[in-house]
């Protein structure tokens, strides 16, 4: 009786093919998109039928989200952020505005601050918040807000802000990214401090609505 | 010996690449996870300026019949009022809804005093250019295209120039942002080039509530 051979085939498959269709695949994904900001809120934008794109680049991206009690329920004021793509604007910003309210940083706190990607606390506590461990900026954060009150009359934080970065780009665009849910009181209050000091002129972010509502 | 070594020659150069492909892998699912493919969409808002000198400027006379007073109210409610302003007609005010069969229609179907309905003619003069620009892409590059959109919302169309619509958006203070979107969106489905975002003031409020409106 013969042996029956088993014959030992070859399992080896050619993953050469595969590869170049990930790295073309990767290419891709890299070149197409961009990346996802942290953002200390979640923003729900309403969807409309603008088709207009968000300029490239020279943001200044206004975030504003209803502020919610610890049941979850819209206390009807809203929280404002700000967050600026270009990281050096952003930090000729903070030194305008630390010299503006008197506020001395070191290098460490002006680093962390360039690299936050989202800004929103009340100019007095920003030290001390840049001195947090990320953890805990992280869990401060969501709570502040860039206060909208006039400050004896003058301008307010917020346009503070506002003006500061636009010292720092004079063809800033202004970007205004508002949750759906956001009561227009909160809205009219930061298009008011913008108009107050003549910025009538900017963006609202939406999504794009995918079917018809109704 | 001699054809020992030339089997040897045969040395096998295929590269494994499965640790490429599983690289790739985790590298592909860390950019989709990551990014976002597509930019966020934006619309364009110009708001009057709040200085006093040029609001006075700027206020240009509309017809009584040219004008719509939308009010966004809280709870997705949607009131609007035809011509100048009743403050004290409560009837005025009349209650509609969103979208196609509200609103929409109603715009549409507003006639002005010589019996043209703008929104609708300029609707259409729209769509009439948006087919020719899809027949010769070639001849409407966008400045073209962009030049002869806004002359139709201005009014003129091929038959002469026609009044157009001007729409005053009025939103409460509990009306939600995505309505005050709602109604730019609808200013833009329409092609309605004159608009305004209005603040309330104390007639408004005493009208809104004598209709018992949650503002």
């Amino acid at each position: 009786m013969g042996k029956v051979k088993v014959k030992k085939s070859d399992v080896w498959i050619d993953m050469t093919p595969m590869s170049d269709v990930m790295t073309l695949l990767l290419t891709f994904f890299m070149l197409t998109s961009t990346f996802v900001k942290n953002e200390p809120v979640k923003v729900n934008t309403p969807g409309s039928v603008s088709e207009i794109k968000v300029p490239e680049n020279g943001v200044l991206t206004i975030l504003v989200s209803p502020e919610k009690d610890k049941a979850g329920k819209p206390t009807g004021e809203g929280q404002v952020f700000m967050s600026i793509d270009n990281t050096d604007q952003l930090g000729a910003t903070l030194d305008d505005m630390a010299g503006r309210f008197g506020i001395s940083l070191n290098g460490n706190q002006i680093k962390t601050f360039r690299l936050e990607s989202t800004f929103g606390i009340p100019m007095k506590e920003l030290p001390g918040y840049l001195s947090m461990s990320s953890q805990n900026r992280s869990k401060v954060l969501p709570t502040k807000g860039i206060p909208l009150d006039s400050i004896d009359g003058g301008m307010s934080e917020f346009q503070q802000w506002v003006d500061a970065a636009r010292t720092a780009n004079e063809e800033i665009k202004i970007a205004l990214k508002a949750d759906a849910a956001t009561p227009y009181k909160t809205v009219k209050k930061v298009m008011n401090e913008l108009q107050d000091m003549d910025e009538s002129h900017y963006y609202m972010i939406t999504n794009l609505k995918t079917s018809e509502d109704e | 010996m001699a054809k020992k070594e030339s089997k040897q020659k045969k040395i096998n150069v295929r590269v494994d690449f499965t640790p490429m492909v599983d690289m790739l892998m985790l590298l592909i699912t860390f950019f989709m996870l990551c990014t976002t493919l597509s930019k966020p969409q934006t619309m364009e808002l110009t708001m009057p300026s709040n200085d006093k000198n040029t609001q006075e400027e700027q206020k240009n006379e509309a017809k009584a019949s040219e004008t719509v007073t939308l009010y966004v109210a809280a709870n997705n409610k949607l009131y609007y009022g035809e011509g100048i302003p009743e403050y004290n007609n409560p009837a005025w005010l009349k209650e509609t809804t969103w979208g196609e069969k509200g609103i929409r229609t109603v715009l549409r179907e507003h006639a002005t005093e010589n019996g043209t309905k703008p929104v609708k003619r300029i609707e259409l003069a729209v769509k009439a250019l948006n087919q020719k620009k899809a027949k010769q892409p070639l001849l409407y590059p966008d400045s073209v295209y962009q030049k002869e959109l806004i002359k139709i919302k201005g009014g003129e169309l091929e038959d002469g120039k026609i009044p157009t619509l001007t729409i005053v958006i009025k939103a409460t203070d509990n009306a939600s942002y995505k309505n005050l979107v709602d109604a730019l969106d609808e200013m833009q489905i329409l092609s309605i080039g004159t608009y305004v975002i209005d603040k309330i003031n104390d007639d408004d409020m005493k009208l809104l509530t004598s209709r018992n409106v949650a503002i």
